[in-house]
């Protein structure tokens, strides 16, 4: 049983998505996504204590041996990211019951579900195989059951922003499949580790960098890498608040796995960093993300818009720290996935719980808040703390390494940039705290109430969550470095 | 010459597919669009099946008297891409029968005016709730 935990991670939501239908009663099928959900987290968790004990898992699919047959690969990386993807989903569909009886029609909620669970299925795929195709085809599940998600918003623009995201995100993934047809070309294989091994052999070939090249595009559309960016805030806002909060958590830290995943392990290092000018090209986007996304951010009517262009941002943050190409900027990026998604799913959640309880998540719409939801504007306001990187937050912790890791290679403008950048989110922060607990509510808004359990238990968790890993980061500082480690090839 | 003619199959699939991406760029027809968006896609399948092919190669059956054989695999993952193209064209036109019934249009251009309308029409209606008397 334990052995065949890689493949579990993928199967078992899988397979629990067209079980859903068999259950029929909304109800028993949300326990159900809960309980799949709650298992692949279960599994990754126990993935992750394996591979830090005995090192890297391979896992042959059908007895084929790699590379011929498809293997699944884990490592530090992909368990890292996979316990982020799956615990956050888990927390998000804690509150899905009661969010979407108000968002979406009643004959929709199974499917709804299976949906979920689909998405869920595709991320988890592209984490945990060691197969350049299988990527493709595990983006392309994720992605397609995504477009579906954001179209089940009540607004007629969910609709109009799915199938722009839907356009957009179907060019990145044919950009990826011809990089991955390009490498295929060069190097007769798929595995992950073998094209590491044969690659360099070809590295200097117009082929294999045009495959980079096609690549770095494709993904970065995933990542939603300013300027590639344009999709994403539409779609967050659109979409069903559950669904928004879900993404915002998982899905663009996928993009940035593959975009680690292929750069270190699979064209290496030297190729990206030497060979191409790919340092200086992330350090542009990810600084120019971060000052042009924070700064519309600031001018934004919606809160969910707010928190949408801040998610490009914090991109961003990421970004410049993948530039860095030093164990001490990878980790601090690795640290900055997790912890952005310990506050996103902070921050939609309460969205969320906003929009149960008032309808709309304008600016205006936060006027008395603060007294009339204590628990929810409270979550807010922690979760946009550690959005700034107030000491004692999470987001100070991987602002800290971002900055320590700058000034490490001598990047000194930089790590002022950075610090420059969380005085923008000071501003788009304070805006919603000043509306939310000095303003009096507005008339005929007296009556709403605090949000109900299944929101303020779930959002909570990821609250307070922020708060212990922003003092105590033994854990998550921990795996992350030795994740980074692992990928530049030091024994940790 | 042998640049152009020899590797032919390439040119194909660059043309294809900058006619593909033109059409999704350039096109206010949402339906064109998708259209666009599936010579994009057809485009990357044939250059995948091109790739496989060996000249004079046999197809992938065993037999004694054949020597040399053509790479079945991309064709292979070609059926699988072709499946996902497929799933998205029809995910694509249910949207766009959604979107049909919710704007009453498939023009890029106009639902975004409506959009944009939207949100004008919105603020007006926000300012007038506002200077309303308490």
């Amino acid at each position: 049983m334990l052995a065949h935990l890689p493949i579990l991670q993928v199967i078992v939501p899988l397979m629990a998505a067209p079980a859903c239908l068999l259950l029929r009663r909304p109800k028993l099928v949300w326990l159900f996504t809960l309980l799949a959900s709650a298992l692949a987290f279960i599994i990754s968790i126990l993935l992750l204590q394996q591979v830090m004990i005995a090192g890297t898992i391979s896992y042959e699919l059908g007895g084929w041996s790699p590379p011929w047959g498809i293997e699944y690969r884990v490592d530090k990386l992909n368990a890292f990211i996979a316990i982020i993807i799956s615990g956050l989903s888990t927390l998000v569909l804690l509150a899905s019951r009661t969010s979407i009886e108000k968002e979406i029609s009643a004959d929709k909620h199974t499917l709804f579900y299976i949906l979920y669970l689909l998405s869920l299925t595709g991320m988890l795929g592209i984490v945990t195989t060691g197969d350049a195709f299988n990527v493709f085809v595990f983006l392309e599940i994720s992605s397609l059951s995504a477009y579906s998600l954001i179209a089940l918003g009540k607004d007629r623009r969910a609709i109009w922003s799915s199938f722009q995201y839907l356009i957009m995100g179907t060019i990145g993934a044919t950009f990826i499949l011809i990089a991955i047809g390009l490498m295929y070309q060069m190097t007769g294989t798929l595995n992950m580790a073998d094209l590491a091994t044969r690659l360099p052999e070809v590295a200097e070939t117009r082929t294999v960098i045009t495959a980079y090249a096609f690549f770095i595009v494709g993904v970065c559309l995933k990542l939603a890498l300013f300027p590639l960016h344009l999709w994403l805030p539409n779609a967050y806002v659109y979409a069903p608040s559950i669904v928004t909060a879900f993404f915002a958590a998982t899905s663009t830290k996928v993009a940035a796995y593959l975009l680690i995943r292929f750069t270190f392990s699979i064209f290496g290092l030297s190729f990206s960093f030497t060979t191409l000018p790919m340092g200086t090209l992330f350090l542009t986007l990810g600084l120019l993300g971060i000052f042009v996304a924070s700064t519309v951010a600031i001018y934004q009517d919606n809160i969910k818009h707010v928190f949408a262009y801040s998610s490009v941002a914090q991109t961003g943050y990421m970004i410049v720290g993948f530039s860095m190409a030093t164990t001490a900027g990878l980790s601090a990026m690795l640290l900055h996935m997790f912890n952005h998604a310990l506050m996103a799913g902070a921050l939609f959640l309460a969205l969320a719980a906003v929009t149960y309880r008032v309808g709309a998540t304008k600016i205006s719409d936060f006027q008395g808040l603060g007294r009339q939801m204590p628990f929810t504007m409270a979550a807010i306001v922690i979760g946009g703390l550690s959005v700034i990187g107030v000491p004692l937050t999470a987001g100070f912790v991987s602002k800290w390494h971002l900055v320590v890791a700058a000034i490490g290679k001598d990047w000194w403008v930089v790590a002022g940039l950075l610090l420059l950048g969380s005085l923008l989110a000071v501003i788009y922060v304070w805006r919603i705290v000043e509306t939310a607990y000095f303003n009096a509510p507005m008339t005929g808004k007296d009556s709403v109430e605090e949000a109900p359990m299944a929101f303020l238990f779930p959002i909570w968790i990821l609250a307070s969550a922020n708060v212990y890993f922003g003092i105590d980061t033994r854990l998550s500082v921990e795996t992350a470095t030795a994740a980074a480690k692992g990928l530049f090839g030091v024994a940790p | 010459m042998t640049m152009i003619l020899g590797l032919y199959n390439y040119w194909v699939v660059i043309v294809l597919m900058m006619i593909g991406f033109y059409m999704i760029i350039a096109h206010g027809n949402l339906i064109k669009k998708i259209v666009g968006l599936n010579i994009f896609q057809t485009s990357v399948f044939i250059f995948y099946i091109s790739v496989g092919n060996i000249e004079g190669g046999s197809a992938p059956i065993w037999d004694e008297s054949i020597i040399l054989y053509s790479n079945p695999l991309p064709h292979v993952l070609i059926l699988t891409a072709i499946v996902v193209g497929l799933a998205t064209t029809a995910l694509a036109l249910a949207l766009i029968v959604r979107l049909n019934e919710a704007y009453g249009s498939i023009n890029e251009d106009e639902i975004q005016a409506m959009d944009n309308q939207d949100m004008v029409n919105h603020s007006l209606s926000n300012q007038h709730r506002d200077e309303e008397p308490c």
